[in-house]
């Protein structure tokens, strides 16, 4: 074994510009790949990011007709849902967590000098968890208190806040919303989002159901908001609270249009198979750009088992076992790619250290090198590099002592 | 009394046999190109005993490296059987050959085959580490076949730096680490100019004397009369097989 390393010492000394080019090759395809997964592994984790901005395993209820006669009931009727509704789901629904109502209207908002249009939503408190709307320090949303005494105060979104007070701190100040005045009390923590109903929720007014009921004199609810304990059981809810408005509503349970349901944890799933199929796409380009590296290796070593032909024959003659040439260029090959991979590894992990320095991780995410990643690359590295170094040392090892010597 | 005599003749062949370190029967090789194929050995039959010195002659294409190639284990034979201290060699793997190599034969060739990028006492260590001895054993044994060679003080110089006779003496030193059965020389003073030559030839009959087997393949008339015994080959077979004493 010791000697095996000296001779590899002694050969890479020899031959420095096949080391070099040998190393290269396969640092060049360690990074490759490595890097492709990083940056498919940081997009993933920036789209579940995004896409877990509406909430996590949310689903979107919203009211409209039937589609099918029931119960002696033409189809085409409206069912309208209120919050005698959504008391009862909240009461019958099996493994439901939180559930809130949701009422949307468009009102003017004055502020000093400004007037603005803005989408506004009146929601109960659970709302906030459910949506991921979280108040900016500083700050609180609507709570039950709110909701019980019709209090007219607002949460608004960051962008729209920005819009509207600039440097001005919005917790405390009064807004005119339709002619009346408005407490702000909390502004939402920024976040992404990249799925929405009704615009993005950092352009939104958010004030308690009662006070916007009271306001408009709607009585049925817009849409109604909930999610599960566990998102896996997200299909199971859904079908349950279309049995429990069924039942009161009279519409077929299998009506699957009596009222909309948008599970936005169907996206959450959709993604991941989306980003399995990038990475092993990635993977696969960073894999090919490896096996020409490997047919680079195994090049090179063919041309060292040609210039040792001699060197070969000779240790041949004095006894050297076959098979133990054939692990001495085995070896060789393996020590070189291990060794260019590892400096592959390290350059990858270096530029997934210094990425966010250049601000491109709303767009793409942060690149970040997994240990399965990481794994996956060195796997792939072995399995190519013993590949590329096994048939020129199987030329080695079975060289004709007598011609061997003769070169 | 003819019968007695016979199984006398008998009794003391197969004491010789036993006594052999190389027998070979019938032993023949053909080298099938392809197209043409070559009978370089036709059935030869040789028996070398221990501690004897043979120098193989004939000219150039008789057969001679052939016989010594499959003599040192290097090739195969094609058919016919070939005893190294009782063992048959023919029909042997690979790795079993590299192993025989080792520890039965020491090679001495005319174009020396040292390693050049090593020192001539790392040459010698070679045959040591393939055959497994231990690195403090080597030193000493090493240390001692340098010494017997006169080359004590050179065993840090690479062979690029030695003359022919001393890279020679290398080789010697090196076919002799293993403690071989037989020493195949092939053409040893061949590259080397006749005072060289000479002090080699002196070196082969000192082994010789010591109880050494030796087996030297050359076309150097004046080299081959030194040896008591001669075995020229013609066209692949054994035409003569002179014992002086």
């Amino acid at each position: 074994m010791l000697s095996i390393i000296r001779q590899l010492i002694r050969d890479t000394k020899s031959q420095k510009l096949r080391t070099f080019l040998t190393l290269f090759g396969m640092i060049w395809g360690t990074t490759a790949v490595s890097l492709l997964l990083a940056f498919g592994e940081g997009f993933h984790q920036q789209l579940a990011k995004e896409s877990a901005g509406i909430g996590n395993g949310v689903v979107i209820g919203w009211p409209s007709r039937t589609s099918m006669p029931y119960d002696g009931l033409n189809k085409g009727r409206y069912i309208l849902v209120d919050d005698e509704d959504i008391g009862l789901i909240r009461k019958k629904a099996l493994g439901l967590s939180y559930i809130s109502s949701e009422y949307q209207t468009q009102y003017k908002l004055h502020y000093k000098t400004k007037i603005l249009a803005v989408g506004v939503t009146g929601i109960e408190p659970e709302y906030g968890e459910i949506r991921n709307l979280i108040p900016q320090e500083g700050g609180r949303f609507i709570n039950h208190l709110d909701l019980q005494m019709k209090r007219r105060v607002l949460f608004m979104g960051d962008e729209l806040a920005e819009q509207v007070f600039g440097n001005v701190s919005p917790v405390g100040q009064t807004i005119n919303l339709h002619g009346s005045p408005f407490l702000v009390v909390g502004v939402m923590k920024k976040k992404q989002q990249n799925s929405n109903y009704n615009g993005s929720d950092k352009g939104k007014v958010f004030i308690p159901a009662t006070t916007l009921k009271m306001m408009t004199g709607q009585k049925f609810v817009s849409n109604l908001v909930f999610a599960a304990d566990n998102v896996r059981d997200t299909g199971a809810l859904i079908k349950d609270v279309r049995h429990i408005m069924a039942a009161r509503h009279r519409f077929s349970p299998d009506d699957e249009e009596a009222i909309g349901f948008w599970d936005t944890s169907e996206n959450a799933k959709f993604i991941n198979t989306l980003m399995l199929a990038f990475r092993i796409f990635l993977g696969g380009i960073g894999c090919l750009t490896m096996v020409v590296g490997g047919i680079g290796i195994s090049n090179i070593m063919s041309v060292v088992v040609e210039e040792r032909t001699r060197e070969i024959g000779i240790k041949l003659a004095l006894g050297a076992k076959p098979g133990s040439i054939m692990v001495q260029f085995l070896f060789e090959t393996l020590a070189l790619s291990i060794a260019g991979g590892i400096i592959g590894i390290i350059i990858t992990f270096l530029i997934c250290m210094t990425f966010p320095a250049l601000n491109l991780s709303d767009t793409v995410g942060d690149p970040r090198l997994s240990p399965i990643s990481a794994a996956a690359t060195a796997a792939v590295l072995g399995l190519i590099s013993f590949i590329s170094g096994y048939f020129p040392a199987r030329t080695a090892a079975n060289l004709d002592p007598v011609i061997a010597m003769k070169m | 009394m003819i019968l007695g005599s016979f199984f006398n003749t008998q009794k003391n062949n197969q004491k010789k046999e036993n006594d052999g370190v190389i027998s070979l029967k019938g032993l023949s090789k053909v080298y099938d190109t392809g197209k043409v194929k070559v009978e370089a050995l036709r059935g030869v039959d040789l028996a070398v005993y221990s501690g004897e010195m043979v120098a193989i002659t004939g000219p150039s294409g008789s057969g001679k490296s052939t016989l010594m190639n499959l003599i040192g284990c290097l090739d195969t034979a094609t058919s016919g059987s070939y005893l190294l201290r009782g063992e048959e060699v023919s029909g042997m793997s690979r790795e079993a050959l590299a192993s025989i190599r080792n520890r039965r034969v020491g090679f001495i060739f005319q174009s020396f085959n040292l390693l050049p990028q090593i020192s001539a006492f790392e040459n010698v260590e070679m045959p040591l580490i393939f055959g497994g001895m231990p690195k403090k054993n080597r030193k000493e044994r090493v240390m001692d076949l340098l010494e017997r060679v006169g080359l004590s003080e050179r065993m840090d110089h690479k062979p690029t730096e030695l003359s022919g006779g001393q890279m020679q003496r290398v080789a010697i030193a090196r076919a002799l680490a293993m403690d071989p059965d037989i020493i195949l020389a092939d053409e040893p003073t061949g590259n080397l100019d006749t005072g060289a030559g000479g002090d080699i030839m002196n070196l082969f009959i000192e082994l010789w004397e010591q109880g050494r087997t030796i087996l030297v393949i050359t076309h150097d008339p004046a080299l081959a009369k030194r040896a008591p015994r001669q075995v020229e080959i013609r066209d692949g077979n054994i035409t003569e097989d002179i014992r002086r004493n």
